[in-house]
């Protein structure tokens, strides 16, 4: 399958479609049929799903297309279908959060956003492949099978949402993934992939069913086409949820882009990206400054991993072997047998992550980092705040590199894989809303520019999104 | 604070982890190079600043005391195979 083209078979916004499944062109059970045996085909070859619920999406299109012929249905996602990241509950489906020690683990219970989307008519139609619970960025650290680039097959979809962003841009059909981001998950693979993705204002999109990565890192949202869908996605999803204290209870602003500046230290990258970025932004006849945004630029990485392990580590104490999950014989004590459960079950990314994190959350070292990254946060985000008393949105490549190969990324030590998050750590860290726009190709390999707004002001993202395509 | 390989073997057992002698050898020097790193942070006075365990002002929120209808037993007890006459069955606590 050859994916080595521009953006022009992505014919159909999903509003359309969605009117021509209420005016009965479309039917909804041939259309699910039709992606879901797209979604196999391209499945053998790059791995973009763990699971594809075919039976399930089935029954759901032909209940929609029963309730279309009585004239009941209704819906703002009527018939479409929907792909979502394995992290995120979808009830009877199972969801592994790409873990061994979650394989076939089936929730009893939808998260949030997943039931706003059924409510509206959304079909599910499988759950995309990841690194294992968010570690990572490039989805090879999926206990399972590890998803390629849309446009190399050498090469990586990012991470760690990678299945998403590579269904995002393989299907030819209207289709919208639910993704999730801790420290760059969604722009990340969206940038690698050539598709567009939405992070929002931490707290925007209830967090509800989301099998936790960072409580206070973790955000649920889109993945498209093109922007209209985004938007349309965003609006459906979003809002307050009483099962998720940290949603908030606030609206949108409206769309207001005056003022625009690129991140200085982002500019510090390949060449070729950082010209396309700059011709991009030039031919939106939109006048921008340069900023310069050290603290986060120097510190985001070490403040982001010491927050997020720290947090993972504890998160992850759950995954015992008892209530759900892989499991063993019953033999030892508690201790052993947990012991035994978590060390057979879990990836090496996983454990070293879960190292780190109970090491700086430990007596005697919790002052010394995690107590300090969360204060180094503190300056992070005042260093954002100051920045958009003056300024609508900023602007950085999403990615300092082009997709990387495979046979490269094996060579990488950790660190250095935590370094390839340079660009996005810092909007995650302070909750501020952000996104990947296509900006074009190099050497056949897509790019992404990354804009960054202030907190609930994701209609300023929507906006600068339709102005450049 | 020196990382050794009875520092990392202290934090698995902490964290419930039977880490091999092999993942030991191979995490120590990757430990030992992220957590230098990660100790560029002390370069930064943050001493007359607060720390921000959210990145955005989480006010207290409240429900009201309504009962409802919890998960039935059946269902939560779906996704294991250790159970017994509707409980859970873990290891032998002594």
């Amino acid at each position: 399958m050859d994916f080595s083209k521009d953006q022009k078979h992505f014919k159909m916004l999903a509003k359309d479609f969605i009117k021509k499944v209420k005016d009965k062109e479309i039917s909804v059970i041939k259309n699910t049929e039709k992606i879901l045996k797209e979604a196999k085909n391209i499945n053998k070859e790059y791995s973009y799903f763990n699971f594809i619920s075919e039976e399930y999406a089935l029954k759901q299109a032909q209940e929609i297309e029963k309730s279309i012929k009585q004239n009941k249905a209704q819906g703002s996602l009527l018939g479409l279908p929907i792909s979502v990241k394995d992290c995120i509950c979808t009830q009877s489906i199972p969801s592994s959060s790409g873990s061994k020690i979650l394989e076939n683990y089936i929730p009893p219970f939808n998260a949030t956003v997943i039931q706003k989307c059924l409510q509206e008519g959304a079909i599910i139609i499988g759950k995309t492949s990841q690194d294992e619970f968010g570690f990572g960025g490039f989805s090879t650290n999926s206990a399972f099978e590890i998803p390629k680039n849309p446009f190399d097959k050498t090469r990586a979809t990012g991470g760690s949402s990678g299945g998403s962003a590579g269904f995002t841009q393989a299907t030819s059909l209207p289709h919208i993934s639910i993704a999730e981001s801790t420290g760059g998950s969604i722009v990340n693979p969206s940038s690698f992939c050539g598709v567009y993705g939405l992070c929002p204002t931490y707290g925007l999109i209830s967090r509800y069913g989301l099998i936790d990565y960072a409580n206070s890192l973790d955000k649920i949202g889109p993945m498209a086409k093109n922007i209209e869908d985004i938007e349309l996605m965003l609006n459906t999803i979003k809002g307050q949820d009483p099962k998720d204290s940290t949603s908030l209870n606030q609206e949108l602003k409206k769309s207001k882009i005056k003022k625009i500046a690129i991140i200085k230290e982002s500019l510090d990258v390949d060449k070729q990206i950082k010209d396309l970025i700059l011709e991009r932004l030039d031919s939106l006849k939109i006048k921008y400054n340069l900023i310069s945004l050290p603290i986060t630029q120097r510190y985001g990485i070490q403040t982001y991993y010491l927050i997020a392990m720290s947090e993972a580590s504890t998160n992850l104490a759950k995954l015992s072997g008892l209530t759900h999950g892989s499991q063993l014989h019953l033999k030892g004590t508690f201790n052993e047998y947990f012991s035994e459960v978590r060390s057979k079950f879990l990836g090496k990314e996983a454990k070293r992550r879960i190292i780190l994190g109970t090491f700086a959350r430990m007596s005697g070292f919790r002052n010394a980092y995690y107590l300090k990254a969360m204060k180094v946060r503190t300056l992070i985000i005042n260093e954002y705040k100051k920045a958009f008393k003056k300024y609508d949105l900023l602007v950085s490549p999403t990615m300092p590199i082009l997709p990387p190969k495979f046979s490269e990324i094996e060579k990488l030590t950790p660190l250095q894989n935590y370094m390839m998050d340079i660009l996005t750590v810092g909007p995650n860290l302070a909750g501020l809303p952000h996104s990947n726009i296509p900006a074009g190709f190099i050497n056949k390999l897509p790019v992404g520019i990354l804009f960054i707004a202030d907190h609930l002001c994701e209609n300023n993202l929507i906006e600068i999104g339709k102005k450049l395509k | 604070m020196e990382i050794n390989k009875e520092l990392i073997q202290k934090i698995a057992r902490n964290a419930r982890l039977n880490l091999t002698e092999e993942e030991i050898k191979e995490f120590l020097p990757q430990l030992k190079e992220i957590l230098e790193a990660f100790s560029t942070l002390d370069k930064l006075n943050t001493a007359k600043t607060k720390p921000s365990f959210q990145p955005i002002e989480i006010k207290n929120i409240y429900q009201d005391d309504i009962s409802e209808p919890s998960l039935p037993q059946d269902i939560a007890l779906s996704n294991t195979k250790h159970k017994k006459n509707g409980f859970f069955q873990g290891p032998k606590a002594l």
